[in-house]
């Protein structure tokens, strides 16, 4: 028989109110359950950070957490970021203008690592940066713009001008 | 090609209810296998859901080794303990000259709690390597410890500081000296029931000098070896030398020999020894005839390493 638990969480700024067996990782849970496919799902054991969340305001690896750990908890994927489509956070504007992913399927775990990375440090060194996304595989780009891309939205935020278009 | 697949599949029969195992198993890759889930109030709850399991249940701390543990099939607990609901477990404490931390501390509170920085420079230091960010914000000092991973950085703290770890079980509450926690891969001297709670480091009056080198492929990841050690340094002479490595050996161990050769000795003679080659040889030597030797070798660069720090202090006065 499966174990089945009751989750309430505050999502994206939402409530939501699922059931989910004890053994669906969150990841999953928020792919298929809440039906938000941002949160991308590399490796399943900790190591790409493709499904990077922000838990309480700090970024976790939401395949490493069972769905009913998440009860009571405040969960951030990437779609809350620009949730009317073109209101791009700081972080995503500064990875498009700097090229900062190709294939894109590392991005939302970069972004969201980096958003984190930046609000607790507002003017991070380029070495800062680096060992802050040392646990986001990017398979494409090198990283060299994925850190120029952080560097510039740190300089974004910092001066507290949210970019629109 | 899909046609003639199709056809020769058409002539195998294999049952409908098989079919939908195989498609169940694919789409299991990298999900854990069912277990039930328990939130336990307190700690004495967490035991006795631990005892009825019979050795099958886990407990569930920050979830960084066990969860993929589990994703991989490596590990199939039947019952999980959840304790990250239990604050009475996070805590950092200084009384009578022991810092307390208790076992559900994350890695991240570790690494910059201002207490463990101030007094134990060296584990805020060891746990500020643990893998990556999103990692430290989940994993705890307790969890690392229970893993027992020859290669992590929180077992060889424990055992180069002499940390005491208090675990309760069904029989009560015992303290455990670190020289006696470690088994061996992956095994701790923690019976099955037993939860570990809080583990306490002498911090003494004095500061120690201390020195944390490890050698990792890329960051974050467990290192090849790494080596931790504190000196007490007066009247011109090493006082007490403590000597810790990781990598090497099934579980982390001390430098027994090098303590040895050198506690005691002129501090000049002590450097004597570093930039001679002495250290990093005494540290080599055991590699010969180990399929680990490379990590030996490794090892003694570390050491050596790490004592240049340690002894580099004055060691004048008291």
């Amino acid at each position: 028989m499966t174990d089945t638990h009751m989750i309430e969480a505050e999502v994206n700024g939402k409530r939501r109110k699922l059931a989910a067996p004890s053994r669906k990782l969150l990841s999953d849970f928020i792919r298929e359950d809440l039906g938000l496919t941002g949160t991308h799902v590399g490796c399943e054991h900790g190591v790409c950070g493709a499904c990077t969340i922000l838990l309480d305001g700090r970024p976790v690896r939401s395949c490493l957490m069972f769905a009913p750990q998440a009860d009571g908890a405040r969960i951030e994927t990437i779609e809350s970021l620009a949730q009317d489509g073109d209101d791009l956070h700081p972080v995503q504007r500064a990875f498009w203008e700097h090229h900062g992913l190709q294939c894109g399927f590392c991005t939302p775990g970069m972004v969201l690592t980096a958003k984190a990375f930046l609000e607790e440090v507002p003017h991070p060194t380029e070495a800062q940066i680096r060992a802050a996304i040392s646990g986001n595989v990017c398979r494409c780009t090198g990283y060299v713009f994925i850190v120029e891309a952080i560097q510039a939205a740190g300089k974004t935020m910092a001066d507290g001008a949210r970019t629109r278009e | 090609m899909r046609k003639r697949l199709q056809e020769r599949l058409s002539r195998v029969s294999i049952p409908a209810s098989t079919l939908g195992e195989i498609a169940q198993e694919l789409a299991s890759a990298v999900k854990p296998s069912d277990f039930r889930y328990t939130v336990p109030a307190t700690v004495d709850e967490a035991v006795s859901l631990l005892s009825r399991e019979g050795g099958a249940g886990k407990v569930l701390a920050g979830g960084q080794s066990l969860v993929p543990l589990m994703n991989l099939r490596l590990a199939a607990p039947t019952l999980l303990v959840d304790l990250n609901r239990n604050p009475d477990l996070q805590f950092v404490r200084d009384r009578d000259d022991v810092l307390s931390i208790g076992s559900m501390t994350r890695h991240h509170e570790v690494a910059t709690n201002a207490l463990v920085a101030k007094r134990l420079g060296l584990l805020a230091h060891a746990a500020s390597l643990i893998g990556y960010p999103a990692i430290r914000n989940r994993g705890t000092l307790g969890g690392s410890l229970a893993h027992a991973d020859p290669a992590a950085e929180m077992p060889l703290v424990a055992l180069t500081l002499d940390a005491e770890l208090v675990a309760v079980g069904p029989g009560g509450r015992r303290t455990i000296p670190a020289a006696e926690f470690f088994g061996g891969f992956f095994t701790t001297a923690l019976e099955p029931a037993e939860v570990l709670t809080e583990i306490h480091f002498q911090i003494g009056g004095t500061t120690e000098p201390w020195a944390f080198k490890e050698h990792a492929r890329k960051t974050g990841d467990f290192a090849v070896a790494a080596v931790a050690a504190t000196a007490t340094l007066g009247g011109g002479r090493v006082q007490r030398l403590r000597v810790g490595i990781a990598g090497t050996s099934d579980r982390p161990i001390r430098a027994g020999e090098l303590e040895q050769m050198l506690t005691g000795r002129p501090l000049s003679e002590a450097r004597e020894a570093l930039s001679d080659g002495t250290v990093r040889k005494t540290i080599a030597a055991q590699g010969a005839g180990d399929a680990r030797y490379d990590r030996w070798e490794v090892a003694g660069v570390l050491t050596e390493r790490a004592l240049a720090v340690v002894l580099a202090h004055s060691g004048g006065g008291a």
